[in-house]
């Protein structure tokens, strides 16, 4: 057995879906045990990498479609987002992302260079792959103090 | 939609306040709404965010912009209500030491 669940999600290169995507990684990251602020960093990372995706996607004439591939591990949530629509391998995926390097990458985010900084500053790792179309792999770890969970076994 | 744009303009002072999410989808609300007064020349500027709940990098960068084309023009942006996440964004992107920003009055603007 996997050691994570995997939830992925598939939405049109549209901006009226950054929302929807910020909600529904908002609420698995809630399911783990993260901080509300750590929630709230969760939901900016998250949009901005949807958002940079989106962008593209016009920028490129494209009709594309966003997937958004979170795996929940008990003590951390992976979260890869990429533009190019097709549906990935996570773990392939996971394996092929590099580190991000400022230069290979400079065009990445040409306007939304603070959207790759306020991913960079509020997850805990970041990886990019530049390769049919970006790949986002972003990692945070729990720490600190929890949402209460589990709030029936607390209570019997 | 989810957001909410009141801006009201007397005597070259701009009032505002703004509610709900400024995100990717949001944002050109907000910026169609300023660019209307970003020309004018000394304007004085005021928007309330107490009422945003969420914002993200497309938010900054419509208040960079309208921060820069009115101070080009000798008027002042000043931004107040912010919550303490809020005023973070500004914190970390460096940008709460450029533009004047007040962080909500008893809401933890630490």
């Amino acid at each position: 057995m996997r050691p994570f669940d995997y939830v992925e999600m598939r939405v049109p290169a549209k901006s009226q879906y950054v929302g929807v995507a910020r909600l529904t990684i908002s609420g698995l990251a809630s399911r783990i045990g993260f901080s509300f602020d750590d929630i709230e960093d969760l939901k900016i990372a998250s949009s901005e990498a949807v958002t940079n995706a989106v962008q593209h996607a016009y920028s490129e004439g494209e009709e594309g479609e966003v997937v958004i591939g979170c795996a929940l591990y008990e003590d951390k949530i992976e979260i890869m987002v990429a533009d190019h629509g097709q549906s990935f391998d996570f773990e392939e995926t996971k394996a092929k992302v590099g580190p991000y390097h400022d230069q290979e990458e400079g065009a990445f985010l040409r306007e939304g260079g603070l959207g790759l900084y306020l991913i960079e500053t509020l997850m805990d790792e970041v990886k990019v792959h530049h390769q049919e179309g970006v790949t986002v792999f972003m990692t945070k770890h729990v720490e600190g103090e929890r949402v209460e969970e589990d709030v029936e076994t607390i209570s019997s | 939609m989810n957001i909410q744009v009141n801006l009201t303009e007397n005597d070259n002072k701009l009032k505002g306040d703004i509610h709900g999410e400024i995100d990717a989808h949001t944002a050109p609300v907000l910026r169609e709404k300023l660019e209307a007064y970003q020309a004018k020349e000394g304007l004085n500027a005021e928007l309330d965010l107490s009422g945003v709940d969420y914002m993200d990098s497309t938010g900054l960068g419509v208040f960079v912009a309208f921060y820069k084309s009115i101070n080009a023009k000798g008027g002042h942006l000043k931004l107040t209500g912010l919550s303490s996440r809020l005023k973070r964004l500004f914190d970390i992107t460096g940008l709460g030491d450029i533009m004047d920003i007040e962080a909500a009055v008893g809401k933890g603007g630490n």
